[in-house]
């Protein structure tokens, strides 16, 4: 099947029109089974998430990989890095394999499993690195997402360990013993409403270890959901003394802050929490030059009973692929402070470098794999359940006003999305089939 | 209002109205029969997954006084052990006809997240959630400060430039929160005392004077000395070093109690830690107004009750 996108404006404000056949950007001219009119319409090169939780296997009441990959191509995602703590942990060659081959099969966007760094994240001892690097998933982020590898020798080796594979240890940083019943940002506000503080020092202090970690041992690090003004000054310290870090906000942390809180509505409960206004600013500040690398969502899907309870109770998390393009519009592209450029750079071109997901770096030469996300900046929606594609609901979006929509999703050269519509899955896999072949 | 909360949401009228008829309550108590037929055919549901067997009592004799009908819905023995969440109790109240929730709970917050969900639709009273607030204890307190003072002439006074000072676990502690809140709209000048380890973050933007040591406030020249229970379990979280040390900084001894005006009061939300945080001696001293609380906290409650259940009144207004 070929496809002309009509009209279409990249990135750097240029206006073109694009064809795509066999899964390719093709030559212009030609014919086109169909034409998608993308007058008006931004083409991003297809974003890229670095920090999914799949929850398959062993979480299929919040989600699976067919139901979080829809949701994926829903926020214009054509691939996913899903977190290791399933369960089983995906710490083996055979966990990783069987969560790409579910990502393959169903062809909404292209899975690549994260290992685990540390058997059963256990944080004592180092799970089977080498084995799934070299296993049919290839992968090449390891994480302990979920906890933090707070151990500072085993953090050390596993540092070295996983530069004998070109690959990269993911941190969340969070020092354990002073995030016991940590319930929401440190704070006054916590104070007042008898919530159990999660201090910023605690994801800073972690991150200062580690930089100069990877700087003894002169190996590759990435920072999970950095939230935290302090963080981001350690972070700029760390490059300007060219340690090799890279780093991660998630969209909630650009928009929301810790006053929601004050509802007890556990749907504002995640981890690491909603920070102050400075910490906001701080975060968009550090995306927009550079010292925070990308935008990943922490897409953490739950079931509704577990967020319909009170806030000591509830779980941590929100969903956040199918809203993050906005939530970084509304955040950083409508503030001024990133063009559209900065959005394909820090949702795709980076997040696929970081995690050496080929294809991306050139996403609309002749001959690129075509993974591209066709948006509407200039529609406004009312946020609703409706605009989910997953199995969960618990988005702290819901009846918010966010802007821009997701017109088109082509992953591998077929769409995932139509008319801003989720195609469905038989067809999706289907043509995920043909193109495996 | 709707419901009872937080101290925070109330305003100085709101609060001398509920102590003012917490004063015809306590009236009703001295006569023969200490019935009042207010709320007869209401049901009133005690929802405790927390146990407080006072908290407990004292809210039912307060009910039945006013001829509700009440449920004890309690954490022991009770499908809320079983795990059973609040959402469904919540809706196994509201079937059953629940006129008025007195809820109870170790997480913050939970009295709000049930007042604000449609799963029941009733007043709902905060009888003490988590660390956050136990805005019926601070009521308590401030009626028994205000009788004391004023005696028959309390009716629609304030607790203007009366001087309260608190001591002890105020980082873990909801009566304190309360307490600060309601005492400083009331007009009351509250200091807290605690070493810096149990003293919230924030605690100097709060409308309170901050001490570290209990000598330095006693220097004040306070009408009240209110003595929260510390928990020993404290010193292993490193709060403190040693019950012993904290007795000493922080205790209200025999020497401490000496250096007290004859009619300044002494107050303790309950149970008492004797030897702790209160010696023998000022717990059973003329200045303990100890047992003054446990009774004013059935008048109270009464009040609190008649306000947001009788539909005399739009609610506490
Ligand atoms: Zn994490």
């Amino acid at each position: 099947m070929s496809v002309l996108v009509r009209g279409a404006t990249l990135p750097d404000g240029t206006r073109t029109d694009l064809r795509i056949e066999d899964g390719r950007v093709a030559e212009p001219g030609g014919s086109a089974d169909r034409v998608i009119d993308a007058d008006g319409l931004r083409l991003l090169p297809g974003l890229v998430d670095l920090h999914t939780h799949l929850r398959e296997p062993g979480f299929e009441q919040s989600e699976t990989v067919l139901t979080g990959t829809r949701a994926a191509a829903a926020g214009g995602f054509t691939a996913v890095f899903a977190m290791a703590n399933t369960s089983p942990v995906a710490d083996t060659a055979g966990v990783v394999e069987q969560v790409q081959a579910l990502g393959d099969q169903h062809g909404y966007a292209t899975v690549r499993p994260i290992g685990a760094v540390t058997v059963g994240l256990a944080g004592e001892q180092l799970s089977e690195i080498g084995a799934m690097a070299s296993s049919r998933a290839r992968v090449t982020v390891f994480s302990d997402d979920g906890k933090c590898v707070h151990d500072a020798l085993l953090m050390r080796r596993a540092l070295e360990y996983v530069s004998t594979f070109d690959g990269v240890i993911a941190q969340h940083a969070q020092e354990p013993r002073l995030t016991e019943g940590a319930q929401m940002n440190d704070g006054p506000l916590a104070a007042r409403l008898g919530l159990g503080g999660w201090p910023a020092v605690a994801e800073e202090s972690i991150i200062a270890r580690d930089v100069l970690l990877a700087e003894h041992v002169g190996a590759r690090l990435h920072i999970c959901h950095v939230s935290t003004a302090g963080s981001v000054e350690v972070l700029r310290w760390a490059k300007s003394r060219g340690i090799d870090v890279t780093a991660e906000v998630t969209p909630h942390h650009l928009l929301l802050t810790e006053q929601l809180a004050e509802s007890y509505d556990a749907r504002y409960k995640v981890n690491p929490p909603l920070r102050r206004d400075e910490d906001v600013l701080a975060l968009r500040e550090a995306l927009a030059d550079g010292t925070i690398d990308i935008v990943a969502t922490d897409h953490a899907p739950h079931p509704v009973e577990a967020k319909e309870a009170p806030w000591d109770e509830a779980a941590f998390g929100m969903v956040g692929l199918e809203s993050a393009l906005s939530v970084v519009q509304a955040a950083m592209v409508d503030t001024g402070l990133l063009d559209w450029s900065g959005v394909a750079r820090t949702m795709s071109l980076e997040p696929a470098r970081i995690g050496r997901l080929t294809g991306y770096d050139e996403p609309f030469a002749v001959g690129a794999r075509a993974n591209l996300t066709l948006v509407d900046p200039s529609a406004t929606r009312t946020f609703g359940t409706e605009h989910l594609a997953g199995r969960s609901v618990n988005s702290p979006y819901l009846g918010r006003t966010l802007p821009g929509r997701i017109v088109a999703t082509i992953h591998d050269g077929y769409p995932t999305v139509l008319d801003g519509e989720v195609l469905p899955a038989d067809q999706v896999a289907l043509a995920a089939g043909v193109r495996r072949g | 209002m709707r419901h009872l909360l937080s101290t925070a949401d109330l305003t100085r009228e709101q609060a001398v109205r509920i102590l003012d008829v917490a004063e015809d309550m306590a009236d009703v108590a001295t006569r023969e029969v200490k019935k009042l037929p207010t709320l007869r055919g209401r049901t009133v549901v005690n929802l405790f997954f927390e146990d407080s067997t006072r908290t407990r009592i004292s809210f039912e004799a307060a009910a039945k006084r006013l001829s509700a009908d009440v449920i004890n819905f309690s954490a022991k023995g009770s499908s809320v052990s079983k795990g059973e969440s609040l959402k469904d109790t919540a809706q196994t109240l509201a079937a059953i006809g629940a006129d008025g929730v007195v809820i109870r709970h170790s997480a913050s917050g939970a009295p709000a997240v049930l007042a604000a969900n449609a799963w029941i639709d009733a007043p709902v009273v905060n009888a003490g959630d988590g660390t956050h607030e136990h805005p019926t204890q601070a009521l308590l307190d401030a009626f028994t400060i205000r009788r004391r003072l004023h005696g028959a002439g309390a009716r629609g006074r304030s607790l203007d430039g009366v001087r309260v000072v608190i001591v002890g676990d105020i980082l873990h502690s909801r009566v304190a929160r309360s307490n600060v809140w309601l005492l400083a709209t009331l007009g009351a000048e509250v200091r807290l005392v605690a070493p810096a380890t149990l003293l919230p973050l924030g605690v100097r933007d709060w409308p309170v004077e901050v001490d570290l040591h209990l000598d330095d406030a006693l220097t004040t020249n306070p009408d009240v000395v209110m003595m929260l229970r510390i928990q020993g379990e404290r010193m292993r979280d490193a709060f403190f070093p040693s019950a012993r040390e904290y007795a000493r900084e922080y205790g209200l001894d025999e020497e401490r109690l000496g250096r007290l005006r004859a009619d300044t009061m002494v107050m303790h939300p309950g149970p008492m830690n004797r030897g702790l945080e209160i010696s023998a001696a000022a717990a059973d001293s003329a200045r303990s107004v100890v047992l003054d609380q446990v009774a004013n906290g059935v008048s109270i409650r009464m009040a609190v009750l008649y306000l947001l259940l009788s539909g005399a009144e739009e609610g506490i207004a």
